[in-house]
């Protein structure tokens, strides 16, 4: 009736030790529900942890720097809108702050002002579906991303109102803004924005402190300043390594230098700081919006002496960039003085914060895999361009 | 499974608190209300389409909030973005995992003709080359709102979809293909460049 031991030792072995040193390849994507479109992984697991990573890029491929040699300069202001497509205003910032230098033009204080408001509001709205995504990454399925996509919706509305389209708003021009303001746009802008802390106290206190998102993040995906540092990391992700490194401050484009903010640092590099990174930032675009909201003059909204129409900027070359939510959006222009750029080249923030992403995913589960993915923040559109 | 009911005498019935319906009417009732999307963005479009998922669009009201990340489990594919060569063999062998009765809506310029990118030479210029299209959104992006509107055209197809006779829907035919040929890389292009099964465009008369 019973087994004898002797038996029981000459049992075959369980399932899980065939694999024993083997690893397991999988193949996470181009469909799947958390990559962030169409992304794929390559993984080599040993049990759950992740041994080795491969990066496949090239789903979303949609030749904008070929697009953008072979069409005119204004043309392709329209394409940096499908960029990244939840920050088409600081896309188009960057690409127009780069023909301005290229082409030596002047901003008027009105429209510098409006670039600002635009941005951080973008920046608003990035890091608030960031959020909604990343918790959504996490098992949160759901919950948090409708209360994120609620405030983009509100940001998305005053998008729409003054450009007319809710993500694709190809509103700059160079030499300033396609248009000015309609009416009760500033107080309706105003209201969302005092309103906004509401919607980060709620949040904070909904997940920030919650037990299983600390279980998730913190000590995941570590990534140490001098790694940031050499594989050219920037955004938020560089600054929650604790690098103080924020363009709107080293650069001071944009009238940046006017305002009072603080760069938030973070100090371990982990998954939970880069998410309180951007908690933090949040609060303090909401201070930049308040005072650049304050203080915008009147004034024309663009720049009379440009001529939009047959632009051809002289021949040389220009670097423009700007502190992304993404990170560091640079665009490169060669010109032959002719109608279309001779090489246009994206500095795309995600595409350089990816490549590192073996590196934070090494001894990792597979779960993990997915929080630092979304913690990186990427967007398809802008990692193949 | 008869013919029509008589209008007359189903309100009449209706009145004394007798629901009569045919076994197609509550057939396609039911899937009409319950279609399960694929979980599946391709690029800005699918941002619109989380969009309409989410709170303020809210397409649970059409019985469409249950997206499924597996192609087993989904009864529509909404084609949101751009589609590359590189993703269309993808595309199709996901559509030729999706069980029958299965839809797609061609969401975007993009995905119905290359939209803003057509002249890109990584861009499929239309997923209707390789596989069918019930319903396509211009757009660029399509507001959810016309999403929405998608969604209802498509609970209109499926109300008026016949279940037996000479023009039965597809799906129950058996002579009818459910699943397409995956393109596959050829040395310029994909191969074959389209599946003339199923790309049917318009005739431009002038
Ligand atoms: S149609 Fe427009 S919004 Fe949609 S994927 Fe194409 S470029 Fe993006």
């Amino acid at each position: 009736m019973s087994v004898g031991f002797h038996e029981l030792e000459e049992a075959p072995p369980p399932m899980t030790s065939r694999l024993e040193g083997e690893l397991l390849e999988v193949s996470m994507g181009p469909q799947h529900p958390s990559t962030h479109g169409v992304f794929r992984m390559n993984v080599a697991l040993e049990g759950e942890i992740v041994r080795k990573l491969k990066p496949v890029f090239g789903y979303l491929h949609r030749n904008h720097e070929k697009i953008g040699e072979n069409t005119s300069y204004l043309g392709s202001m329209p394409y940096t809108d499908r960029l990244d497509y939840f920050c088409s205003m600081t896309n188009n910032w960057a690409y127009a702050l780069s023909v301005e230098k290229l082409a030596g033009i002047e901003v008027p204080e009105r429209a510098e002002y409006l670039r600002v408001i635009l941005a951080e509001l973008t920046r608003l709205q990035n890091h608030a579906s960031l959020l909604g995504f990343l918790l959504s990454d996490m098992g949160a399925w759901g919950t948090p991303l409708m209360y994120a996509f609620r405030e983009r919706e509100k940001i998305l509305d005053l998008f729409e109102s003054l450009s007319g389209s809710r993500m694709m708003c190809d509103y700059m021009r160079f030499g300033g803004c396609r248009c000015d303001l309609p009416p009760g746009w500033m107080e309706r802008a105003r209201k969302l924005v005092d309103g906004f802390p509401r919607f980060l106290d709620e949040f904070e206190k909904l997940v920030v402190s919650n037990e299983i998102l600390i279980a998730r993040t913190q000590e995941v995906g570590k990534l140490s300043a001098e790694l940031a540092i050499n594989a050219g990391i920037t955004g938020p992700m560089l600054r929650a390594c604790g690098v103080n490194y924020d363009l709107r401050k080293v650069d001071g484009y944009g009238f940046y230098p006017r305002f009072k903010f603080r760069v938030p640092l973070g100090e371990h590099g982990d998954c939970y700081d880069r998410l309180m990174m951007r908690v933090l930032e949040l609060r303090e675009s909401v201070g930049i919006l308040q005072q650049a909201m304050e203080q915008i003059p009147p004034g024309p909204i663009v720049n009379p002496k440009v001529k939009l129409r047959s632009f051809r900027p002289p021949v040389g070359e220009a670097y423009g960039r700007i502190e992304g939510p993404k990170g560091e959006l640079g665009f490169y222009l060669i010109s032959d003085g002719g109608s279309n750029p001779y090489r246009y080249r994206v500095r795309p923030p995600s595409f350089i914060n990816l490549t590192i992403l073996e590196d934070l995913c090494l001894g990792h589960t597979v779960a993990d895999v997915m929080v630092i993915l979304g913690s990186i923040d990427i967007v398809m559109g802008e990692v193949d361009r | 499974m008869s013919g029509q009911v008589d209008e007359g005498l189903r309100s009449e019935l209706q009145k004394q608190g007798i629901w009569v319906t045919s076994t197609q009417e509550l057939y396609n009732w039911g899937r009409r209300n319950s279609i399960w999307p694929l979980q599946f963005g391709l690029a800005c479009c699918a941002i619109e389409m989380i969009a309409t998922a989410a709170s303020r669009y809210d397409l649970a009201r059409f019985g469409g909030e249950v997206f499924r990340p597996s192609p087993r489990q989904a009864d529509l594919m909404i084609v949101a973005g751009t589609v590359t060569k590189k993703m269309a063999p993808q595309i199709v062998r996901l559509y030729n995992q999706m069980p029958d009765p299965k839809y797609v809506i061609s969401m975007g310029a993009c995905a119905i003709s290359g939209g803003p990118f057509k002249q890109g030479y990584n861009v499929l210029k239309g997923i209707d080359r390789y596989i069918p299209v019930d319903v396509y959104i211009p757009g660029c992006p399509p507001r959810p709102e016309a999403l929405l509107h998608a969604f209802m055209e498509l609970q209109r197809k499926i109300d008026g979809q016949k279940l037996t006779g000479e023009s039965k829907a597809p799906f129950l035919d058996a002579n009818q293909p459910s699943e397409f040929p995956v393109p596959a890389f050829g040395a310029h292009d994909l191969e074959p460049p389209l599946n003339s099964d199923v790309f049917h465009p318009p005739t431009i008369k002038r």
